[in-house]
C-alpha cells in the first residue's frame, strides 16, 4: 500500500514537471544560439489560454497544440525581430511581452474560463508499463511525458552530437568565430529563437490540455519564470535542465504531502516553497561562497564538485551580432 | 548613419508620439471588434471613467502618485543598468510596514502619519536591498530574485490577512479591519485622494532629477550603467552603488505602497499593489529612462488604468484591456522607437519617449549578460 502510494507520487511528479521540461529545452536552444527570451511567462499563458481555446471549439487537442506552437513562434519572432533586425535590448522587449501575454489571454480567454475542455489521452507504452516500480512510474502516461522525455534527448543529441548542433553552439559562445566559419549567426539565431518559442508554446498547451487542465485568469502565472529560472540552474543543459524540472515538481509534490500531514501549518508556508527555492538554486550555481565551499574540500573532490554546483552562461547571451 | 536632421525629418519627428498610440488603438479596437463591441463605445467608457466627474478625477490623481513614486525610483535603477523587477515586491513592503505602524501604534495624526512614511521607505529600501545583496554576493540576477520577492510579498501578505491581521469578526480573505481614523492621510472631498502624497511624489521627481543632473552620486550611477567595467576601472564600487539604487529605489516604492494602504485604501488588502510596480516599470522604458517624461506618461497610465475599470463595470468586458493598450504602446516604442535604425530620423532628440543617442537603453542587455550567475 504505502509502495503503491510514492509510485503514485513519483509518477505525478513526472506528469507535473513536463511541460517545464519542454519549455526548459526551447528556452535552451534559444539561449546557446545566443538570444535571451525573456516573453516565457506571457508566451505560455498566452499558449495555454489558445490551446485550450481551439482544442474546445475543434474537438481536437493537436489543433491546440498546433495553435499554441504558432504563439509561442509569434512571441519568439518578435524578441528575434527586435534584438537581431532592430538592435534592441532583449531583455526589455522580452519583458514587455511577458506583460503583454498575460493581460492578452486574461482578456482574449474572459468567455472560457472554468470550462471543461478536452485534454490529452493516457496511453500506457505496452509491456514496459508492466515492468515492476519503474513501468508505472516513467511508462503509463500521457502522450505529453514521452514527448517531454524524447525532447530531453533529442536536444541534448542535437547540441552535442550533431554538425548543426556545433554551429548552434558556435554562434552562441563565439558568433564571430562562427562567422568567420561560414555560420550565418543571426540566421541561426531567428531559427532557434522561433524554434525554442514554439515548444515553448507546446509546453503552455501541455498545460492547459493535460497538467493543468482548462482555462482562468493567470492560469499558470509564474511558470515561465521558473522555467527561465532552471535554464540557469541547469547550466543550459537539457539533462541538468530536466534535472532542474524535476526537482521542482518533487518540491511542490512533497509540500502537498506535507501539508496534508501537517494541516496546521499555514498554507502560505507551502506556496512560497517555490520561490524560496528559485532563490536558492540561483545562489547555489552562482554565489561565490559556493565557490570557497569547493576550494575546501579535498583535492579530489573539486573538480566533480564543480561540475555539479558551477555552470556557466554561453558566452555572448543577450549581445548582438553584427556581421563585419 | 547619423545623418544631419533635415527640415521635413525634424518636422515628421514631432508626429512621432503619434504612431505608437494609434497603433496600440488600431490594436485594441480589433481586438474590441472581435468580441463584438463598439470601440467608439468602449473608449467612450474609458473616457468616461478618467474624465467623468470629479469623483472620477480625483481617482484617476489616486492612482497616478503611487505610479510617480515608483517610476521615480526605477528612473535610478534603469540608469544604474538595474533591471528592478523587484519594485512591485517593495511596494507591498512599503505597504506592510505603513500597515503595521497604523495597526500597532497609537498617536495623533501629526506623529503617526511621519512615522508610517518612514516604516514604509525602510521597508520598501530593506526589500530592495535584500535583491542587491543576492545580485552583489549572490550572483543572482536581479531579474529573478525581484520576481521571487514579488511573490513572496504577496503571499506574506495573504499571511497577514488572514492570520494575525484578520478582522475580528473572522475569516474574510480580502484585507484587515480599516485603519484608526488618525492613521489615514487626510483626503480631498471624500476621494481617494490625499494632496500629502502628491506633495511627497513631487518631492521624489525633483530629488531623482538633482541626484542625476548635478550631484556625484548620479554621475557614478550613470557610469555603472553604462559601462560596469570603465566605472570599476575609475573606482566606482559597483557593490555600494548598487545596493543604494536598490534602496533608494525600494524606499520610493515603498512609500508608494503606503499611499495605497492609507489614502487609495483604508486597510492592507489582499491585491494592494495590483501590478503598479510593473506599470511604472513599463512608464519608465516608455520615457526613455528620463525622468521629465515620467509625470505625463504616468498620468496616461493612470487614466487608461482607471478608465478601464469603469469599462469592465459598464460593459463586463475584462480589464486587461486597459494593459494591453499601454503595453502594445511600450512594446511600439522599444521596438521601432529609435527610428534611426530604420533611416527615418536625425540626431534631434524625438519627443514621444523614443531613446535617444546617449540613453542607457542598450545597459539592461549589457547588464543581462555580465550578471548571469557562474560567468567564469
Amino acid at each position: 500500500m504505502e509502495n503503491a502510494q510514492l509510485i503514485a507520487v513519483l509518477a505525478s511528479i513526472i506528469l507535473q514537471a513536463s511541460p517545464l521540461i519542454i519549455a526548459v529545452c526551447g528556452e535552451i536552444l534559444t539561449e546557446r544560439s545566443g538570444v535571451v527570451n525573456l516573453s516565457l511567462d506571457g508566451t505560455m499563458l498566452m499558449a495555454a489560454m489558445t490551446a485550450f481555446v481551439v482544442g474546445l471549439k475543434t474537438d481536437n487537442i493537436w489543433l491546440g497544440f498546433a495553435a499554441a506552437a504558432v504563439i509561442g513562434a509569434i512571441f519568439a519572432a518578435i524578441v528575434a525581430l527586435g534584438s537581431i533586425r532592430l538592435g534592441q535590448s532583449q531583455v526589455a522587449v522580452g519583458f514587455v511581452l511577458a506583460l503583454l501575454g498575460d493581460d492578452l489571454s486574461a482578456f482574449l480567454g474572459q468567455n472560457y474560463t472554468r470550462m471543461r475542455g478536452v485534454s490529452v489521452p493516457h496511453y500506457g507504452i505496452p509491456v514496459l508499463k508492466d515492468i515492476p516500480v519503474v513501468g508505472p512510474i516513467l511508462f503509463d502516461h500521457d502522450v505529453v511525458v514521452y514527448f517531454a522525455m524524447a525532447l530531453i534527448v533529442v536536444t541534448w543529441w542535437w547540441l552535442n552530437r550533431t554538425q548543426p548542433g556545433l554551429k548552434l553552439r558556435g554562434s552562441g559562445e563565439r558568433p564571430t568565430a562562427a562567422f568567420a566559419r561560414g555560420v550565418d549567426v543571426n540566421r541561426l539565431r531567428y531559427l532557434y529563437t522561433i524554434l525554442g518559442g514554439a515548444l515553448v508554446g507546446i509546453a503552455g498547451a501541455a498545460f492547459s490540455l493535460d497538467v493543468k487542465i482548462g482555462w482562468s485568469d493567470g492560469h499558470i502565472r509564474g511558470t515561465g519564470w521558473i522555467a527561465l529560472a532552471i535554464v540557469i540552474f541547469g547550466g543550459w543543459s537539457p539533462i541538468r535542465g530536466a534535472f532542474g524540472a524535476l526537482l521542482f515538481g518533487a518540491t511542490k509534490a512533497l509540500a502537498t504531502v506535507l501539508q496534508r500531514a501537517f494541516p496546521e501549518v499555514s498554507v502560505v508556508a507551502f506556496n512560497s516553497i517555490p520561490w524560496i527555492l528559485m532563490i536558492l538554486v540561483l545562489l547555489a550555481v552562482g554565489s561565490d561562497y559556493t565557490e570557497r565551499f569547493i576550494n575546501a574540500m579535498p583535492r579530489g573532490w573539486q573538480r566533480p564538485l564543480r561540475r555539479v554546483l558551477r555552470v556557466s552562461p554561453p558566452m555572448a547571451l543577450g549581445t548582438p551580432f553584427h556581421e563585419g | 548613419m547619423i545623418q544631419a536632421p533635415t527640415g521635413d525629418r525634424s518636422r515628421l519627428w514631432k508626429l512621432w508620439p503619434l504612431v505608437p498610440i494609434s497603433a496600440a488603438l488600431i490594436f485594441t479596437s480589433a481586438l474590441l471588434l472581435l468580441f463584438d463591441a463598439s470601440p467608439a463605445e468602449a473608449y467612450r467608457a474609458m473616457w468616461d471613467g478618467s474624465f467623468g466627474g470629479q469623483d472620477k478625477i480625483l481617482s484617476v490623481l489616486a492612482f497616478w502618485v503611487p505610479l510617480l513614486l515608483a517610476s521615480a525610483g526605477l528612473v535610478i535603477t534603469f540608469t544604474a543598468g538595474l533591471w528592478n523587477i523587484g519594485v512591485e515586491g517593495q511596494i507591498i513592503l512599503g505597504a506592510i510596514c505603513a500597515s503595521w505602524v497604523a495597526l500597532n501604534v497609537n498617536a495623533p495624526s501629526g506623529v503617526l502619519i511621519p512615522l508610517e512614511i518612514v516604516a514604509a521607505m525602510v521597508g520598501g529600501a530593506l526589500w530592495g536591498g535584500l535583491s542587491a545583496v543576492l545580485k552583489t554576493r549572490g550572483k543572482v540576477n536581479e531579474i529573478f530574485s525581484g520576481l521571487a520577492l514579488n511573490n513572496l510579498a504577496i503571499i506574506l501578505t495573504n499571511y497577514l490577512i488572514s492570520g494575525p491581521w484578520q478582522p475580528p469578526e473572522g475569516g474574510s480573505f480580502r484585507g484587515t479591519t480599516p485603519f484608526q481614523d488618525a492613521a489615514l492621510w487626510p483626503r480631498l472631498l471624500d476621494s481617494r485622494f490625499s494632496p500629502l502624497s502628491l506633495l511627497l511624489a513631487v518631492a521624489a521627481l525633483v530629488a531623482v532629477y538633482f541626484v542625476l543632473r548635478g550631484t556625484t552620486w548620479g554621475l557614478k550611477l550613470k557610469a555603472l550603467g553604462k559601462n560596469p567595467y570603465s566605472a570599476y576601472l575609475l573606482g566606482v564600487s559597483s557593490e555600494r552603488e548598487t545596493i543604494l539604487a536598490m534602496m533608494f529605489c525600494g524606499a520610493l516604492a515603498g512609500l508608494g505602497g503606503a499611499v495605497r494602504v492609507l489614502s487609495w485604501f483604508d486597510s492592507l488588502r489582499q491585491s494592494i499593489s495590483g501590478g503598479i510596480g510593473f506599470l511604472a516599470l513599463l512608464i519608465v522604458m516608455l520615457a526613455g529612462y528620463r525622468i521629465l517624461w515620467v509625470p505625463l506618461i504616468a498620468f496616461f497610465f493612470s487614466v487608461v488604468l482607471n478608465g478601464s475599470i469603469t469599462l469592465q463595470l459598464k460593459t463586463q468586458l475584462h480589464s486587461a484591456l486597459g494593459g494591453i493598450l499601454t503595453g502594445v504602446m511600450v512594446l511600439f516604442v522599444l521596438l521601432f522607437g529609435s527610428a534611426r535604425q530604420l533611416g527615418l530620423g536625425g540626431t534631434q532628440a524625438s519627443a514621444g519617449g523614443a531613446p535617444g543617442t546617449d540613453l542607457p537603453d542598450v545597459t539592461p542587455a549589457d547588464a543581462i549578460t555580465t550578471d548571469i550567475p557562474g560567468g567564469d
